[in-house]
């Protein structure tokens, strides 16, 4: 265990001294705070219509700061309630793929032989899967739930972090810590648990926080498509969508939406090269190859 | 016998006067457009339409939706044809006369009419046409459009064989169609694509196939040159029409554009000439910058929100569905969510001809009064702001349906309180779960009539009508209905459907929000077409004129 | 010859995996509400019986799964529901084409540029010139394609009139222009931040700094030692990328009113076209096996290690 809070601590040391991935993590705090924060301070409500504001510019008098859309509602409640909603089904959604994906890689990679070769003949079979129509195929057919929405973009995903912890594990699994558990007679499952798991933090975290800008970006496919949430609700995407359709008669339509999803998109990446560069076990061996 | 002749002109005596001089209240737009370089006109003469999708079948009868109705109309012509503004104008049939009693018509065919290849139009194309038509095998949406003919009911059910379908060929030019009963609306039934002749060798022939542009056979001002599934449809001029001299079009494109935003874009880098609709959100838009392209003509449709009356909370409890109705702004829906011109509407069935809804007595009320109305209504149902009703409105995904669910939802939730869930669902799914009435509150519903008589709209809330999502079941006014379809055409027999209108509206099963407007952008340099009130267009009235902007394709 | 059996393998290992994606696709498909026959004007009972006869929709559900797959076998993926005179293959035939156009010249595009820019900025590390390409990379990542599509239509056709704004037009030149820019933007800017990151490990490496240290002319270390593990990264992007312009096509086909596959898709879901659908699905469920296929064979030739892995 001793072993996990050091390469923390070297993460730590390696992420404080990357200045992108820092002022990223501090952007992304503070939209996260204004995200929860700020309809508080709005006195309007997401769904409330005013019918003598259709699609007002943004103005500080009247209280509409990011001006009004096509139905004359507030556009700063709504961009922030559609950041709720897109970085709630960021992280959700990859959260369901990183625990379908660590344990079925885990598993697969601390059993190995025959039930290994099984498992990832299985994640080959998905591979071959064209997904995203499935997605498409499943808001179609069964109407529109962020429920579903996190189900299915999970469940897509988590191939890749299957694969990459199985590789982790095999490596870890040689290591005298977990030997000596086994020879201890530790069962498997506390094995996986206790030793493997905390192992793959590393890679996880990584892999977090670069899939989050992705299933924001698939959420927003599927605004474009009319798949979206429902209404009132919003996200950023289904925002930014019908931005881009007005964007020359109310182009503050498009410009705010678009700039918090792009802020986002641009923070999460920072953060996940930040987090690989400082994290991933693979770049330092390769330094003395 | 005494047949009365009836030439063209008695005809639209029969309807009133056409749809042109009917409504005083909703003067006819003309589109006629001067370009801006006179009369001249341009070498290439190309038309670009965006149509908004692909039709699924170019087979006249077994069509489906106005994407394909526009297709065939310049493809194919029937007995009747419309001019410009819609008025019936002989097309295949030179003349036709009418028996007594209403039941039997008479049908000459001109001597010129030709097939594209050649071949003569003869009756016996009608008869084989009509059959087909009717006939279980040939897998027709519309055929029970065709029920008014005699037999026609039993065919299409598949309890009798199509050749006891009331039609018959007297001699190669003359056709005669028997009904079961007088049927005023029949001649306009004429116009639509269920009863467009097919070539009957090509179809014996190829089978399904033979409307693959290499195998089509057809009758109209054009002919199919080319279809690109999800490209283009191309139609070429057809030299063997009749009326050929007076087409001055040499190709018309037909573009499958499903999204408005993509259309709108490509008519401004003038790569349409005519789009089918407007995006609603972009009208203020539009409005600023291309007033003088936006044609708006009202269109015989009805918008409406339906009420599941076979369940509680709306069965048996009329007052709760006055409070809802009576608490609907409309004049907010059409001006301001949808902004295109669209009537706000008050009574089920759109004006058409010489019909015109009884306006009920609220309608005369202010909204404020009408708002005041309707929370006693409430009251009354048994709900109060303290004890507020929640209900959801189910919608297929569109964004103008969207706009005025979520209008909609806010009235209600302002006037009385309700608490309003919005769901929107796939087109088909919709249907299936309108169709159920299982699931369904209120749904959102929407007509366009298939021929123009209040009938069109009238039976929709029979109560033993399939499409009658509401489950509206009232003696009286399937009672009335029963009555008008038994006599001829005339006063007595719209008495009878303003008055089922009126007995349903004291019913309020469903809402009605508002009456559509047909909305196109047309570039100026696009002569010959007219509003009409079907929104139907023929290609062959059409000229382009020279215009230095136009883009070769 | 183990190359041979390695490929053999790959092709028999298919087989399940394309019959698990055809139940998979095929159940989802009948589990659907809403039918392909319902219409706004319902239709006439004898009338719809036929069309499920047509259809074969009356069977069980197993015989029609059987049915399905035998016909597959000969290469039939059926009639359609919505295009009712055109069968699924003849569908797919006309549609793929079109798509394979967009997405193959999208990712060459997405390919070139993208390794040359980050190549270009990872040999000017920390320049002006790096920085602007890592903006850009990082503007093309955050803008969704379906507002940079109409962005460049505003722009390009409608403001300069020089670019077609939609419509296919046989595939040529000027009428892809847009729409394979809008869909390879986003990969263009993955692959160039995949190339600079990528080369600056590889500059950095031990044996790059050994080969300098002996003297070696930067041409020849770039060529013989540089650019082989750089681009490592990239070719297993390929597998994601292709993905990614597969699902962008969809996009990018409806706004500029291509007929390509990814519309007919939509349109086919849309409709109830349970033929379509499923045929778009199987093929690209081919495809992208393939695809994988060929990945791996790339990466066995680039990186001999990865073979002797597996």
């Amino acid at each position: 265990m001793k072993k996990t809070n050091s390469l923390l601590n070297d993460a730590w040391s390696a992420l404080s001294k990357n200045k992108a991935a820092l002022i990223s993590a501090a952007t992304m705090a503070a939209m996260v705070f204004m995200v929860l924060l700020g309809p508080i301070f709005s006195p309007y409500a997401i769904d409330e219509i005013d019918w003598s504001m259709i699609a007002a510019a943004p103005s500080f008098s009247d209280g509409h700061i990011f001006g009004t859309d096509d139905l004359g509602r507030d556009l700063f409640v709504r961009t922030m309630y559609g950041g709720r909603i897109s970085l709630m089904v960021g992280l959700v959604a990859t959260l369901v793929s990183v625990m379908i994906g660590v344990t079925y890689g885990a598993v697969a990679g601390f059993m190995g032989g025959r039930i290994d070769a099984l498992m990832m003949r299985f994640v080959d079979v998905l591979y071959a899967m064209p997904f995203l129509f499935f997605v498409i195929l499943l808001m179609v057919f069964f109407g529109r739930s962020i429920f579903l929405i996190f189900i299915a973009i999970g469940a897509v995903n988590w191939l890749d972090i299957a694969r990459i912890v199985r590789g982790q594990t095999l490596n870890i699994k040689g290591k005298e810590f977990v030997d000596a558990a086994k020879t201890g007679g530790v069962s498997t499952i506390k094995i996986i648990m206790k030793h493997i798991v905390p192992n793959l933090l590393g890679v996880v975290v990584v892999y977090v926080a670069l899939t989050v800008p992705q299933v924001i970006l698939v959420e927003s496919f599927l605004s474009f498509l009319g798949l979206g949430v429902q209404e009132p609700m919003t996200s950023w995407g289904a925002l930014v969508n019908q931005g881009a359709r007005q964007m020359e008669s109310s182009p503050w339509m498009l410009l705010f939406p678009a700039v918090f999803l792009a802020t986002t998109l641009f923070c999460f990446n920072f953060i996940g090269d930040g987090l690989r560069d400082a994290l991933d076990p693979k770049d330092r061996t390769r330094g003395n190859d | 016998m005494k047949n009365r002749t009836l030439t063209i002109m008695l005809s639209i005596f029969l309807f009133g006067c056409g749809p042109n001089a009917d409504n005083e209240n909703t003067p006819k737009q003309k589109l006629v457009i001067g370009g801006a370089s006179g009369e001249e006109l341009a070498e290439n003469q190309v038309f670009r339409k965006n149509n908004g999708s692909d039709p699924g079948t170019l087979d006249p009868h077994r069509a489906e939706g106005v994407p394909a109705s526009n297709v065939l109309r310049d493809l194919y012509e029937g007995l009747v044809s419309e001019a410009a503004n819609g008025d019936y104008i002989p097309g295949v049939a030179e003349s036709w006369t009418i028996s007594d009693d209403g039941k039997s018509y008479r049908f000459k065919i001109r001597d010129d009419a030709a097939w594209s290849n050649g071949d003569n139009v003869v009756a016996e194309d009608f008869v084989f046409s009509l059959r087909r038509s009717v006939d279980p095998k040939t897998l027709s949406n519309y055929s029970s459009m065709l029920y008014p003919i005699k037999n026609a009911r039993d065919v299409v059910l598949g309890n009798e064989s199509p050749e006891l379908l009331g039609v018959s060929a007297e001699g190669e030019k003359v056709l005669l169609i028997e009904l079961e009963e007088p049927t005023p609306y029949f001649i306009s039934l004429l116009t639509h694509s269920t009863t467009y002749p097919v070539h009957p060798p090509s179809v014996i022939e190829h089978g399904s196939s033979f409307t693959r542009p290499e195998n089509m056979v057809s009758n109209g001002a054009f002919t199919l040159e080319d279809w690109r599934i999800q490209d283009y449809i191309l139609l070429t001029r057809n030299t063997k029409y009749w009326d050929d001299k007076n087409t001055t079009l040499s190709n018309v494109y037909y573009y499958p554009l499903d999204n408005p935003d993509a259309s709108l874009r490509r008519y401004r880098a003038n790569e349409l000439d005519f789009t089918d609709t407007t995006p609603s959100e972009q009208l203020p838009w539009i409005k600023e910058n291309l007033k003088e392209e936006l044609k708006i003509t009202p269109y015989f449709g009805s918008y409406y929100y339906g009420f599941n009356n076979t369940k509680p909370p709306f069965k048996d409890n009329p007052e709760l569905r006055m409070a809802l109705s009576l608490a609907v702004n409309r004049t907010i829906i059409t001006d301001i969510v949808l902004g295109a011109g669209q009537i706000p509407a008050f009574t089920f069935v759109p004006p058409v001809k010489e019909y015109k809804g009884i306006q009920p007595e609220w309608a005369g009320l202010t909204q404020e009064e009408r708002e005041n109305l309707a929370k006693d209504f409430y009251l009354k149902a048994g709900y109060s702001p303290s004890n507020p009703l929640s209900i959801e409105i189910i919608y297929n995904t569109s964004e103008n349906h969207k706009r005025v669910a979520l209008a909609v939802a806010s009235m209600w939730k302002k006037t009385l309180g309700v608490e309003t869930k919005l769901r929107n669902q796939e087109w088909k799914v919709f249907l299936e779960t309108r169709r159920l009435k299982e699931e369904t509150e209120i749904f959102r519903g929407g007509w366009i009539g298939d021929y123009d008589d209040p009938y069109t709209f009238s039976e929709l809330l029979h109560s033993e009508n399939e499409m009658n999502h509401s489950g509206y079941a009232s003696n009286d006014y399937d009672a009335l209905l029963k009555s008008a379809s038994l006599k001829p055409a005339g006063r007595d027999r719209l008495n009878d459907l303003l008055q089922a209108e009126q007995i349903m509206l004291n019913d309020m099963p469903v809402i009605p929000l508002y009456f559509y407007v047909s909305q196109h952008l047309i570039k100026p340099w696009v002569v010959g077409l007219e509003g009409n009130v079907m929104d139907h267009h023929y290609s062959k009235y059409v000229k382009i004129l020279k215009s230095e902007t136009i883009a070769s394709e | 010859m183990s190359n041979f059996r390695f490929v053999i393998g790959r092709f028999l290992g298919a087989i399940p995996t394309l019959l698990i994606l055809i139940c998979l696709a095929f159940f989802l498909v009948k589990a659907a509400p809403g039918g392909p026959f319902d219409f706004e004007r319902s239709l006439p009972e004898e009338v719809e019986a036929n069309l499920r006869a047509a259809y074969n929709l009356d069977d069980p559900v197993y015989l029609q799964l059987a049915k399905y797959i035998g016909d597959l076998l000969q290469g039939d993926f059926g009639p359609s529901f919505q295009y009712r005179d055109y069968t699924v293959t003849e569908l797919i035939s006309t549609g793929f084409p079109v798509s394979l156009r967009l997405g193959f010249a999208a990712i060459l595009l997405a390919l070139f540029f993208g390794s040359l820019i980050g190549s270009v900025a990872a040999l000017n590390q920390n320049s002006k010139l790096d920085y602007g390409v890592m903006f850009f990379g990082m503007i093309g990542i955050s803008i969704p394609n379906f507002v940079m599509a109409p962005l460049l239509v505003l722009f390009f056709s409608i403001g300069l009139k020089a670019l077609p704004a939609g419509g296919y037009n046989g595939g040529d030149f000027y009428h892809m222009i847009l729409p394979v820019v809008s869909l390879a933007l986003p990969q263009m800017a993955y692959i160039a931040r995949l190339t600079r990151g990528s080369m600056i490990e590889v500059l950095s490496s031990n044996f790059v700094r050994t080969a300098k240290a002996q003297g070696l002319s930067t041409k020849t270390i770039l060529f013989s030692h540089v650019l082989k593990p750089t681009f490592l990264p990239v070719v297993s992007y390929l597998g994601p990328a292709t993905a990614a312009i597969i699902t962008g096509s969809v996009v990018v086909e409806q706004i500029f009113g291509l007929p390509g596959l990814g519309r007919y898709f939509v349109q086919g879901a849309l409709n109830r076209d349970y033929t379509l659908v499923m045929g778009v699905v199987v093929f690209y469920g081919c495809l992208i096996i393939l695809f994988n296929l060929i990945v791996d064979t790339l990466y066995g030739f680039i990186d001999p290690r990865i073979k002797q892995n597996r």
